[in-house]
């Protein structure tokens, strides 16, 4: 649970009553609140032990570390989750999807999987959708493998550097060290070794252990010695110990504030999967079950879509449901004669209709009218799809004078509001199309020969 | 630092409901922890895959994938659901009431007569699903009820609307029953608490509403998870009914998962991995292929 400014205050001089301002707040509550919304220094207050300045910090340090791997418009920003069910609020920043490159590609094929990330984009809803880190493992070609490093930074994704041998580990990181790519893995075994250098790398660090207690020994270690940009992998070996993980990390970061595990975590379980479809069904359950870096084997057009389209669904704010401007849309080029489709302004429900007018192939315009983003039976049954919502949005938009012929399509499953509809609107002609906007191409070509 | 440190406590047991009868029964729910977290408590038994057969032929825009492995039996319900069984290994059929929604007359005599059929013919418990017209269900699955007598159906969906009509006729013959209200915890609560003035609480499933991977999955995902919340971490009686998601049909509608045969197995597949999640106690899918790709994760997890 993130802190309350109140709390805060009560630690400040006089119980927060002292109100100097030589932090350059009017009061000590304004400061506190600054405090907790980030973005001011606690040092600021003169007045303050040092124990109270180090409880302070603590408190106002969010439970799960933010983490940001690459740099630019491309950057992954993980962590700083703040529920453990997106009922409770929502998910925050979803996990970037990583695509595993390494020495033992052929360069074929290693530029293949690069081109795929791009190749494979792709649109829903009019919000793009892409695969968006690069995982590149080092497999015994240490040319090979400093080379295709440099070949993938060009890229200018988010990487992550994978290499049990710490100094190929570090040689890779040195020639892309201004990428900021994440550097794994940091284990038992090799942090003594690793730890004078990661201190002057800068670079974010994946700790991996055998079971979340091991990784909590290395996490403390490394945040002793000030390395506290991690990311964690608990090697869990199938979905089953994954959960399990996966839940006690969130869990002990954000209702224990228990900061051996506040990171974002990495899983490459996916990568143990007998074939695509099923690599693309783990990885589905990771990205709703806490994972914020998911390591993929290879991008493929049969299964990343669904995978994209499902990391957006989990990671779409509950709050506020997907809405489109609700205004007029035009399809082809309109003339006189034009169809005129209504229809609700929720992004899916929208689309659907567009997409489907579009194949009509016959001009049209779209009319999305405002309807706190519902779909279409939602919005009727709450009132806000009526002929007193649509009828007067018509009669305003200006259309009536650029048709000689008004004809208004309705949602087929809102048939009962015919009536109301052509109460309201005098002179069109109101036709029920389909159920499914899908069936408008096959209904509008029957309409045209009647 | 341990692991259990950090452990959840449990105040509430997901209720177990036979669906069948002697020689040919499945057993649902009895969870009393969150979906798959066997680590900290009881999870009895894994969810369980029921395979969807229509009692009347789809219609031409059917996927052509689901019609790939089912259109040589699209035309009996018996065939359809012996397949399944006989060659896909389902656990559990879900008779889906087509032939209501067709143009004309429903003869529902023929329809019940037809359900019956399906039963006898095959080995395994049966769900029977109506095609969400109140008035349509209501007369059909009170004759399905009574024609159906002792073979332990589970029967829906009732809403509202028609509660009680149905309801008594499952009461009378023996069956369980599925309360659908759409998406919403406080609606589901109020639906059970009105049918359980009259009927027995075990013999109740909640059916929340399922959307598809694209098309409201993110709400039916987050709706199934509070339901499980308030049954096995707050412990409210009211809410301890096994849940049913039914991702087949709905994903199945989707454009992507009829344009791409491996799209649609994982739209399939997918959203009935996330409902289960979330805390489906039984699923109902229309793909083989989806289906094994489910129960392949499945495999992954165990019961304590
Ligand atoms: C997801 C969902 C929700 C989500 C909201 C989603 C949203 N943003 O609208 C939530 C959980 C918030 C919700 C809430 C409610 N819901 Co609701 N919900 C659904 C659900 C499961 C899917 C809806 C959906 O996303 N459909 C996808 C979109 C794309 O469909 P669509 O808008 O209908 O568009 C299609 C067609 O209509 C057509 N079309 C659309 N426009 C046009 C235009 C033309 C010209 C043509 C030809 C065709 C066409 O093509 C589109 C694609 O096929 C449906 C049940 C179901 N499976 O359909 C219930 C459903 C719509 N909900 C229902 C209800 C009652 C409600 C509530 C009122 C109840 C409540 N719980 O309080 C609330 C009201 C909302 C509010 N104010 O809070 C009922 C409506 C009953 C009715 N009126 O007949 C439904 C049908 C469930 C049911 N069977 O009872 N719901
Ligand atoms: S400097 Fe410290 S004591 Fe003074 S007003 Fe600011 S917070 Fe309060």
């Amino acid at each position: 649970m993130p802190v309350k400014a109140s709390d805060i205050q009560k630690k400040l001089p006089k119980g927060g009553k002292l109100h100097c301002k030589k932090c350059g707040f009017p009061t000590c509550l304004a400061f506190a609140m600054k405090l907790v919304a980030g973005g001011v220094d606690v040092e600021k207050c003169p007045e303050l032990e040092s124990d109270v300045k180090e409880w302070i910090i603590d408190a106002i340090t969010p439970p799960i570390r933010l983490v940001t791997i690459g740099t630019g418009d491309n950057a992954l920003h993980i962590g700083e989750e703040e529920v453990m069910f997106r009922h409770e609020k929502t998910f925050l920043r979803a996990p970037g999807l990583a695509v595993l490159v390494s020495d033992k590609d052929d360069d074929q094929t290693a530029e293949s999987k690069l081109n795929k990330i791009k190749e494979l984009e792709a649109e829903w809803v009019a919000i793009q959708l892409k695969a968006d880190v690069v995982a590149v493992k080092y497999e015994g070609n240490k040319d090979k493998y400093l080379s295709l490093v440099s070949r993938v930074a060009q890229e200018n994704l988010p990487m992550v550097l994978m290499s049990e041998d710490l100094e190929v580990l570090f040689a890779a990181c040195d020639l892309v060290a201004d990428k900021k790519p994440l550097v794994y893995p940091i284990t038992k075994e090799n942090i003594d070794a690793a730890l004078p250098v990661l201190k002057e790398k800068g670079v974010p660090v994946g700790v991996r252990g055998q079971n979340l207690e091991e990784v909590t020994v290395i996490t403390t270690q490394l945040k002793a010695a000030g390395v506290i940009d991690l990311v964690i992998d608990s090697s869990p070996k199938n979905l089953q110990d994954a959960i399990r993980d996966y839940t006690i990390i969130r869990r002990s970061a954000l209702t224990q504030t228990y900061r051996p595990l506040g990171y974002p975590i990495m899983s490459l379980l996916p990568l143990q999967a007998e074939d695509a479809m099923e690599e693309a069904m783990v990885a589905s359950t990771l990205v709703t079950k806490y994972a914020s870096i998911i390591v993929l084997s290879d991008l493929n057009k049969d299964t990343l879509f669904p995978l994209l389209v499902y990391r957006m669904n989990i990671y779409t704010d509950p709050r506020v449901p997907l809405a489109v401007e609700e205004k007029i849309y035009e399809f082809g080029a309109p003339t006189e004669d034009t169809s005129v489709y209504v229809t609700t302004n929720f992004a899916l429900t929208y689309f659907a209709v567009a997409n489907a007018v579009e194949a009509t192939k016959a001009p049209g315009y779209v009319i999305p009218i405002a309807s706190d983003g519902l779909c279409v039976l939602a919005a009727w049954s709450t009132g806000k799809f009526l002929g007193d919502t649509i009828g007067p949005y018509i009669k305003k938009s200006g259309l009536e004078d650029k048709l000689s012929n008004k004809r208004l399509i309705i949602p087929g499953m809102t048939a009962r509001l015919l009536g109301e509809i052509e109460d309201e609107l005098p002179g069109w002609k109101v036709i029920v199309g389909p159920k499914y906007a899908e069936d408008l191409p096959g209904f509008m070509a029957k309409q045209a020969s009647k | 630092m341990q692991i259990s440190d950090f452990f959840e406590k449990y105040k509430g047991t997901v209720q177990e409901l036979t669906i069948g009868k002697e020689g040919k029964s499945v057993i649902i729910g009895g969870d009393s922890v969150l979906p798959f977290h066997s680590f900290e408590g009881t999870m009895t038994r894994l969810p369980v895959i029921a395979m969807e057969v229509w009692d009347a032929p789809p219609p031409e825009n059917w996927a052509e994938h689901l019609r790939s492995h089912f259109g040589d039996v699209v035309g009996s319900p018996v065939l359809w659901a012996k397949k399944c069984v006989e060659t896909y290994g389902a656990e559990m059929i879900c008779l889906y009431l087509a032939s209501l929604a067709e143009d004309g007359e429903v003869d529902v005599a023929a329809v019940a007569a037809r359900v019956k059929e399906v039963a006898d013919a095959i080995t395994v418990p049966m769900i029977v699903y109506g095609v969400g017209d109140k008035d349509a269900d209501t007369a059909a699955l009170k004759e399905i009820a009574r024609v159906c007598a002792g073979e332990g159906l589970l029967l829906g969906p009732l809403v509202k609307e028609n509660l009680n009509e149905i309801a008594e006729a499952a009461m009378e013959y023996g069956h369980s029953v599925i309360a659908q209200s759409p998406l919403d915890i406080n609606l589901a609560k109020e639906l059970n608490i009105k049918l359980t003035k009259f009927f027995p609480k075990d013999k109740i499933v909640m059916d929340p509403m399922t959307s598809a991977l694209g098309y409201g999955m993110d709400y039916s995902f987050s709706v199934f998870e509070r339901l499980k919340h308030v049954a096995v971490l707050f412990g409210d009686d009211m809410m301890k009914m096994p849940i049913i998601a039914n991702p087949g049909r709905e994903s199945w509608r989707a454009k992507e998962a009829k344009l791409n045969e491996q799209h649609g197995i994982l739209w399939e597949a997918m959203t009935t991995m996330t409902l289960l999640l979330a805390g489906a106690n039984v699923a109902i899918m229309a793909s083989p292929d989806s289906m094994k790709l489910v129960k392949k994760m499945m495999g992954q997890f165990t019961v304590s």
